[in-house]
């Protein structure tokens, strides 16, 4: 009925609004079969608002949407996505938690149904698995609540190639590698591409731009909702990605330089090991940015709330204030304001008698704000009102607002875009300089070079401390890895 | 893992250790309950309360709760002991009719974005007048074949205990087993999931009060099954004892985690409850509280459990 080379998805025009902002202006986009197209851009440029109209959850307020030649803008709906093979996996997961991974994909494949359904369930979401992620170690029956957030990762990820009676003709990935380590995730951008190979299309959306640029055919770029570069992949280069996003390009952080010194003279505030029987120790001296590696859930973040906790067996001199990973489930209070959230983490200093002067705690939020670079007109917004970007730098702004010595930072970083992490990292080594000690798990390279100090895990245990002027991309890596694997 | 249990196993073996602890303090309290005979007189009255903690489950299974299911079950008892007596056809009509009426609350519930708890407490009092109204002083009578069914005597295992046994059974294949019961449970996990998957909520949340109430239906029916005649407040306090029965069994307030399994064991439990502070000479008047201690004793066992299994 179609010629394999007509776009499978045209959309034309495509405006959409949310009150006065203008989330998607006018864009025009050809996906066409067999092509993994790339879409970067800051976070409120406009990607997720255009997935979600793609996927059905939105719909435009002009222009319309074509599928495989079909003009299906009136009355779509997920109903009508799905059923013609568009397939999403959104960056918050979804999969339900008290619901096992078989049972899980059975809810997006509704033709799963009737006698036997389950064992047919297991071998769809279970042979679906071994394909992209050869070696996950999960099991069909495990309940998804209890698995890694890079499992669940995972078996979202495998549930929306997993193919039915509805065939998956189009798959949206919204930045599927944020929480899987660096082997998963190359084995998920191999999978793409046999996959793209095999004639699917595949919209990619990461802040990674080095995973877009190796993976994708054709890159778009999004700012203030409309698509301002498009074109081949080869043609896109590192800078001039980051330069049409318009951010300010990368330049290597001199801060750290020249603070190696630190180390000799200031006093050690933090001492902690990880509970294992092989390992060394970490240690922050004051003003120091210290860097844990490794891949994801290698202890990290154990050894994080160890020193949170003040746990027996680690030494702690002064306070400390945490900056959540997980947004959703361990950093903001959903129903509260912008103001409510940042000043939670220092009520004291508010404290007018037993009552609370909520006068001055606003005032506190307001300055923060200012400080942080918050783009909301007012903080009595509701948080989510915020983009994720933006709501990560609230956290940032409660845990350096509080009184704490030393802050402990959870990956924080987590599908932000590039701009907001260029503020950030500049706000963290200006606190440094003021004497505060900075403990910051992370998985990604470019962080690590804003650290004085970087200790590498593995299997919960520290393996390597590479001091600033010793760390090398290589060298984490080597270490990353087992020797004898 | 360590150690030879698995604490999520025996958080799975909580809610029947419970019963087996209550079982045994009565049979040790007051051994000739432990015959066919006893065993009837004991657990006769945890049938109608395990009813309507099953249809509690469905409820809180899609994180909502339902503070009218004592109100509705007596009401469901006058009618039973009226009109389904008297003239079958109208008791069956009406019977049909609060069904599609707790399917109703589900869509109001769900449209108009209401707190389940608000709708259903107002509703309590709807459902209690209507009781009134149906049967203003205590009485009626019930309709011999229910009357028949719950006062059967098999042999050997008494009617009860196959009763619950039978429930528990057919609610668990259903929910827990079925590729339908497996996407109301995943309503209750993540509700925008389901959406997203193409799945209404709406008729989701329609067919779990829709459930909840034919399960309400059968516990009055069998309530007056047993009791033989009706009265409007015969049944108020299994609101809370149903809420209760639900999480002694294991169950969870959001988040779609239900066992029917333990509902009905936690059901029989609280009933039992009450016979074994009977059998130990306590006031009448120190029953609730009992109950209560009964639930904090286990709820507590069952953090302790979870906290062991965080650490493992």
């Amino acid at each position: 009925m179609t010629n394999p080379s007509d776009p499978i998805i045209r959309l034309r025009g495509v405006e959409k609004s949310f009150g006065a902002v203008r989330a998607l202006a006018g864009v025009s986009l050809d996906l066409a079969p067999g092509e993994c197209f790339g879409l970067v851009g800051h976070n409120g440029a406009g990607k997720s608002t255009l997935m979600n109209l793609l996927s059905g959850n939105l719909r435009p307020d002009s222009g319309s949407i074509e599928i495989g030649g079909q003009d299906v803008t009136a009355g779509y709906s997920p109903q009508v996505a799905v059923r013609h093979g568009v397939r999403c996996v959104y960056q918050e997961l979804s999969l339900c938690p008290n619901l096992t991974v078989a049972e899980n994909a059975r809810i997006t494949h509704p033709a799963i149904a009737g006698i036997g359904w389950r064992r047919r369930a297991r071998a769809l979401i279970g042979e679906m698995l071994d394909r992209v992620f050869p070696g996950h170690g999960i099991s069909t029956d495990d309940v998804t609540g209890d698995l890694s957030i890079a499992r669940r990762q995972m078996v979202e990820i495998a549930r929306a190639f997993a193919v039915t009676e509805a065939e998956a003709r189009v798959v949206i990935l919204d930045e599927p590698t944020s929480s899987l380590d660096s082997v998963a995730a190359g084995k998920l951008l191999a999978h793409v591409r046999r996959y793209v190979e095999g004639g699917g299309t595949v919209v990619l959306i990461s802040h990674l731009l080095g995973e877009i640029l190796g993976t994708c055919d054709r890159i778009a770029v999004m700012r203030d909702g409309g698509v301002v570069a498009l074109d081949a992949a080869s043609g896109f280069t590192r800078n001039s990605l980051v330069a049409a996003m318009g951010s300010v390009a990368e330049t290597a952080p001199a801060a750290a330089r020249g603070r190696a010194a630190l180390r000799d003279s200031a006093p050690k505030v933090v001492e902690a090991r990880p509970a294992r029987p092989e390992t060394l120790s970490l240690a922050a001296h004051k003003g120091e940015v210290v860097g844990l590696a490794g891949l994801s859930g290698q202890g990290q973040t154990e050894l994080l709330v160890q020193v949170f906790d003040h746990a027996a067996g680690t030494q702690v001199g002064g306070k400390v204030a945490l900056v959540a990973g997980d947004r959703q489930s361990d950093g903001i209070f959903p129903l509260w304001s912008i103001s409510q959230n940042i000043s939670i983490g220092s009520l004291r200093q508010f404290l007018n008698g037993f009552l609370l002067d909520h006068d001055r705690a606003d005032a506190f939020a307001e300055k923060w704000k200012e400080r942080i670079g918050i783009r909301t007109p007012d903080v009595f917004q509701p948080i989510l009102s915020l983009s994720g970007g933006n709501q990560q730098k609230a956290l940032f702004a409660r845990a350096l607002g509080a009184p704490a010595d030393i802050i402990v930072m959870d990956d924080p970083m987590r599908g932000v875009d590039v701009g907001t992490k260029q503020e950030v990292y500049a706000m963290i080594r200006d606190e440094a300089a003021r004497g505060r000690t900075f403990l910051w798990y992370t998985t990604e390279m470019d962080e690590l070079r804003n650290c004085d100090h970087v200790y590498v895990f593995r299997e919960g245990a520290i393996v390597a401390d590479l001091p600033r002027a010793e760390m090398t991309e290589e060298r984490v890596l080597h270490a990353s890895f087992r020797a004898d694997a | 893992m360590s150690g030879p249990v698995s604490p999520r196993l025996l958080r799975s073996l909580l809610p029947p250790l419970s019963l087996a602890a209550i079982l045994i303090a009565i049979f040790y309290l007051q051994p000739r309950t432990m015959s066919y005979f006893g065993l009837n007189l004991l657990l006769n009255l945890a049938v109608p309360i395990a009813l309507a903690t099953i249809a509690q489950m469905f409820i809180l299974c899609v994180n909502e709760l339902d503070l009218s299911i004592g109100g509705f079950v007596s009401l469901v008892a006058c009618i039973t002991a009226t009109w389904l007596h008297d003239t079958p056809l109208l008791g069956v009509a009406a019977l049909a009719g609060l069904i599609a009426a707790y399917a109703g609350l589900g869509a109001l519930i769900h449209l108009r974005n209401l707190p389940s708890i608000v709708v259903t407490l107002g509703m309590s009092f709807v459902w209690l007048g209507l009781a009134v109204l149906v049967l203003p002083t205590p009485g009626g009578k019930a309709p011999d074949y229910i009357r028949a069914l719950m006062t059967l005597k098999p042999a050997l295992v008494p009617f009860p205990i196959i009763a619950a046994v039978g429930l528990a059974l057919v609610v668990h294949l259903f929910i827990m087993r079925s590729a339908w019961g497996t996407v109301l449970r995943g309503a209750g996990g993540n509700p925008r999931s389901l959406e997203r998957a193409g799945w209404s909520l709406l008729r989701i949340k329609m067919t779990m009060f829709a459930l909840a109430g034919f399960f309400g239906v059968l516990s009055g029916m069998a309530l007056v099954g047993l009791t033989t005649s009706a009265d409007a407040n015969i049944a108020l306090r299994y609101t809370l004892l149903s809420i209760a029965g639900v999480i002694l069994g294991g169950g969870e307030f959001v988040g779609g985690r239900i066992s029917p399994i333990g509902a009905v064991i936690g059901a029989m439990t609280l009933a039992l409850a009450g016979s074994f502070l009977s059998f130990l000479r306590l006031n009448p008047d120190w029953q609730i509280g009992a109950q209560g201690a009964i639930l904090i004793i286990v709820l507590a066992l069952r953090v302790l459990i979870s906290r062991a299994e965080t650490r493992t």
